[in-house]
């Protein structure tokens, strides 16, 4: 009955590994009926006894769970957007700069999701079940700016009707529950603003982790250079002869080059000028940084100045002088270091490598440079607030002692009837930085865009027309087609992921910003592609270039997690604007929250929150990442272990096989002990060479054993060499050592009782 | 309508062009599976013309046996009508269709390995390469996204042993690298090059050093290499 059973099981696990062997489809489906038979056919008689409607319904539970799943699956694909956009890309430009829309692609997934969560949990509640627009100060615009406020100048700048809107945080209010659902809007804003940063944490480093099973385990890049170049270069998904055309030219060039590497000697050549040179070029280099840092820090000052000034008076370059000087930054400097980098004379793939960390230096240090005048900025501010929340409390002070000096009431005083648009305000610095971050991520839109259409678009168009009256072959020459500049690309995507992500605490409406863009984006740039681009002539890319673009979106999202808990943590919310006003702290709301908890509750966050608790905890993780580490590398030392073994083993049975003389060392020694001369029995007949690539299993045990039977010590060869090759079907059962696959030929002498590897008897002679 | 300002694209006249790129522009993109640009007018044969459905129970088996989504089945059932003969899209379970036919897909059409794939696929008898439906559904469940490694690195050996004789030896890295390099005399290594390319192979691959690539080494070969899941991939 129980065998039964596991037969059933058996079959079952079969026909769910169907479609992992290698058969022909004729035979699967001979299988699979008959597996299905098999089963349908006992399962029945299992049912018999008591539990038998359990089991039925058990069964039929499970085959419903299985269809289920798979019409999941099925629907899962095909809610996936732009499948057939990027498969065209795909066939016209190979999968390296398809690559790139698939992470387009991904990200516009990632930022539905916070989008979702920004949207359902923070705007939404204060659009419907807050108070409306033009209600309480901080959603009205002020008097004096109100007959500005539609021109279409100020809107552009985020002034006017936006800046009073859902969009930037000072819209929103710090009552403690809105609505009839008691919607804790301030405590939703906070949570929500961490768990961006977690959810995008999360999904990071799960891709991470799931591209990292794929793309292999730490092989060495240089291990199998030429093997990779000749199995995996081509690629299957060109589908238009012209990219074949171009792939053939560069898997050409490659073989070519590296065959002529593995030739030469090493180059007679100047170290000394190369190393000066290389030199030379970083110090360059380090400059140029430093001198984007130094422009980004003096234009954002002299920005603040030009604040203080009256807005007229400004041309639009004075206004938006900031963002233009660091979109410019962003276009100008990876060329110049391209062009330096020219001095530098590395192999094309470090080369990419060290323009790729320049250019990831270029914008953390502008960026950077940017958050701190800004910090300079809010600290301004918040100085100025004081003296107007001073203001305030004088003002009010004054109102209530006139009050009473008219009316000779003391207590109950009602708050003064001011109109919500005459209140003073203060500064809302939040606001202000939100803005910062909207109008940024507004430029680098418009600077991509037509970067883009004026670049590749209208490069391509003056190429291709011109060429009737030109003097050169544009074309082949100077400007020709332009290529599509995949890390390029790329980098500008996980930089503006990250300014997203600083920006959106501020500025809850720059995700929808974000969706858009990412949208108008894919379209934009396929249609660019497919128009205007040409296949890259030289086609390298960086290994696993999928995780090293990950490992970037990491850091950069960790950077930008930086500046938002740091102003969380130390500064203080406007005393009258946004949802957290009239707190110390931002953080406050949580604490709030968790004392008002039911006090079982409030005892358990309290214990949690003990620093012994903490410390421990951090220490167990450490201790855990300590271990799994040496896990590691352990495994990859039994790994060379094994490869070296198997080494051993058959340079051995070579020279056997060759001149009877013993490479290892081992068995010359013991060799040299023996009386003998000779552990080695001769060498059986040689056994043709058997094509069928399974029986390389055991062909290659059958001759170790030989091996070990000796005319007096038998070595105990542990090395399991059926464990190096699972993947072959086993086409006979591990039998008897010896002369297994020779049937017909006698041995030199009967073999001895014990075989050294235990295995069964001793063999039948044959 | 797509264009390319590329020379060699399929873009003929100047005044057409001109006037594809108002259109294009102000169009908006109807059907992408139309744009290919070296597309024939096979779209117009398949109103009408899929006689055939597959059937239900066939349908949920393929899905169990291979690597392929319901909607992808689906399509490769409409593309294989596509190529067969009009008289024999009754009776698709049977029919084959033929090797040059097959080599008419523009996803084959550009590939090195067309004719060893079609070869490796088929279980004609004849041995002449022509794929019936079911060989076509392996093809593309070999070459989907969610294949396994070890399918896609035991199909890759099959693929580039031209002899069949099981193993890779000289005279197969020789054909290969002659594939890989095109047609052209001016790409093709000379023979001193090829015999230090292939020394080369030999040694960083042959672990049991009996001058051949075996399906095992191949497979260790191929399971470090970052590149070759996402390369060998063939969608329709």
């Amino acid at each position: 009955m129980a065998r039964l059973k596991e037969e059933v099981e058996e079959k079952k696990k079969l026909i769910a590994t169907l479609r992992n062997k290698p058969w022909r489809m004729k035979r699967r489906l001979q299988n699979l009926k008959e597996a299905q038979g098999f089963v349908e056919k006992f399962e029945g008689a299992l049912g018999k006894g008591k539990g038998r409607k359990l089991y039925a319904f058990k069964v039929m539970m499970a085959k419903k769970l299985i269809k289920f799943n798979r019409d999941f699956e099925n629907f899962k694909t095909a809610c996936i957007p732009w499948e057939r956009k990027i498969k065209e890309v795909e066939s016209h430009f190979g999968s390296s700069v398809a690559s790139y829309f698939i992470f387009l692609r991904w990200m516009y997934g990632l930022n539905l999701v916070l989008f979702g969560f920004m949207f359902g949990l923070v705007i939404i509640p204060e659009v419907l079940m807050g108070l409306p627009q033009g209600s309480i100060p901080r959603k009205t615009v002020p008097r004096d700016e109100q007959d500005t406020a539609m021109d279409f100048s100020v809107l552009s700048e985020f002034g006017g009707y936006f800046r009073y809107s859902v969009i930037f945080y000072g819209y929103y209010n710090n009552q403690n529950t809105i609505g009839f659902l008691k919607f804790r809007l301030p405590l939703s804003y906070f949570l929500v603003g961490i768990g961006i940063f977690g959810y995008s944490l999360m999904v990071v480093i799960r891709t991470m982790a799931r591209n990292a099973n794929e793309g292999g385990d730490g092989a060495d890049e240089s291990e199998f250079t030429f093997c990779w170049k000749l199995f995996t270069s081509w690629d299957y998904l060109i589908g238009n002869p012209e990219t074949a055309d171009n792939k053939y030219a560069s898997i050409t060039t490659s073989f070519k080059e590296s065959i002529v590497d593995e030739q030469e000697n090493q180059k007679d050549e100047n170290i000394h000028l190369r190393r000066f040179l290389r030199v030379l070029a970083n110090v360059l280099i380090t400059c140029s940084l430093g001198g984007s840092g130094y422009l980004i820090y003096f234009v954002v000052k002299r920005s603040q100045d030009y604040a203080k000034m009256d807005s007229s008076q400004l041309s639009w370059y004075q206004k938006n002088e900031v963002e233009f000087v660091m979109s410019l930054l962003g276009l100008v400097c990876p060329p110049l270091f391209e062009t330096i980098a020219e001095l530098e004379d590395y192999h094309p793939r470090i080369a990419l490598k060290w323009q790729l960390a320049r250019i990831f230096a270029l914008f953390l240090g502008n960026l950077y440079t940017f958050l701190f005048a800004l910090i300079d900025d809010v600290n301004e501010k918040l100085e100025k607030e004081k003296v107007i929340k001073n203001e305030t409390i004088w003002a009010l002070n004054q109102y209530y002692a006139n009050y009473t000096l008219y009316h000779n009431v003391t207590q109950n005083i009602p708050l003064p009837e001011i109109a919500p648009a005459d209140v003073i305000r203060g500064p809302c610095w939040e606001t202000e930085v939100g803005i910062e971050f909207v109008k940024l991520t507004v430029s680098d839109i418009e600077v991509t865009y037509l970067t883009i259409l004026i670049g590749d678009f209208m490069r391509a168009l003056i190429v291709r027309f011109l060429n009737y009256c030109w003097c050169w072959d544009l074309e082949a020459g100077f400007p020709s087609y332009g290529e599509f500049d995949i890390s390029g690309n790329v980098l500008g995507l996980i930089f503006n992921q990250g300014m997203i992500w600083m920006g959106t605490f501020y500025a809850p409406g720059l995700m929808g910003i974000n969706i858009l863009r990412l949208v108008s984006s894919m379209y934009l740039q396929c249609w660019a592609v497919m128009s205007s681009n040409v296949p890259h002539e030289r086609v390298f890319k960086a290994s696993r270039s999928n995780n090293f673009y990950m490992g970037i979106l990491l850091l950069v999202l960790f950077l930008s997690l930086m500046p938002v808990v740091y102003t969380m943590m130390t500064m203080s919310p406007s005393f009258d604007c946004g949802p957290f006003s009239g707190r110390e702290k931002m953080y406050d709301v949580v604490i709030e929250t968790i004392q008002n908890l039911p006090p079982f509750m409030a005892n358990i966050f309290t214990y949690a929150s003990n620093p012994g608790l903490i410390i421990s905890i951090v220490l167990l993780m450490v201790l855990a990442i300590y271990y799994l580490n040496t896990v590691s590398k352990a495994y990859q030392k039994a790994n060379m272990d094994l490869k070296r073994k198997i080494q051993m083993q058959r340079d051995e049975e070579k020279n056997r096989r060759n001149n009877k003389d013993s490479t290892n060392q081992v068995m010359k020694d013991l060799e040299d002990l023996m009386p003998n001369k000779s552990l080695i029995p001769p060498p059986a007949a040689e056994e043709p060479a058997n094509p069928a690539p399974p029986s390389k299993s055991p062909k290659v045990t059958g001759k170790a054993g030989t091996a070990a039977t000796g005319r007096g010590v038998n070595l105990q060869r542990d090395v399991s060499l059926a464990a190096a090759n699972p993947r072959g079907p086993v086409t006979r059962p591990p039998g008897p050592r010896g002369p297994g696959p020779l049937p017909g030929v006698g041995r030199g002498h009967p073999p001895g009782p014990g075989r050294g590897r235990g295995r069964g008897g001793p063999p039948p002679l044959r | 309508m797509q264009i390319r300002l590329y020379r060699n694209c399929q873009v003929e006249q100047e005044g057409e062009v001109w006037f594809a790129l108002v259109k294009f522009v102000s169009a908006r993109n109807k059907d992408e599976s139309n744009q290919r640009l070296c597309r024939t007018n096979r779209t117009n044969n398949t109103m009408g013309a899929t006689a055939s459905k597959l059937p239900k129970d066939q349908l949920s088996e393929y899905q169990e046996l291979t690597f392929l989504t319901k909607q992808e089945i689906l399509l490769a059932h409409k593309r294989f009508n596509e190529l067969l003969e009009r008289e024999d899209r009754q009776q698709i379970g049977g029919s084959r269709v033929p090797m040059n036919k097959i080599l008419t897909l523009p996803e084959l059409k550009s590939n090195p390995f067309r004719r060893r794939i079609c070869q490796v696929f088929s279980t004609s008898d004849l041995r002449d390469g022509s794929l019936s439906f079911e060989d076509f559904l392996d093809l593309l469940s070999a070459f989907s996204d969610s294949a396994t490694l070890e399918i896609k690195s035991h199909y890759a050996f099959r693929i580039f042993d031209f002899d069949d004789d099981g193993t890779l030896d000289t005279g197969d890295l020789e054909k290969l690298v002659n594939c890989l390099t095109g047609e052209m005399d001016n790409t093709r290594l000379t023979s001193e090059e090829m015999k230090q390319l292939i020394n080369n192979i030999l040694e960083e691959s042959d672990i049991d050093k009996d001058g051949t690539v075996n399906l095992s080494e191949f497979q260790h070969v191929i399971s470090r290499s970052p590149d070759f899941v996402s390369s060998f991939k063939i969608v329709l």
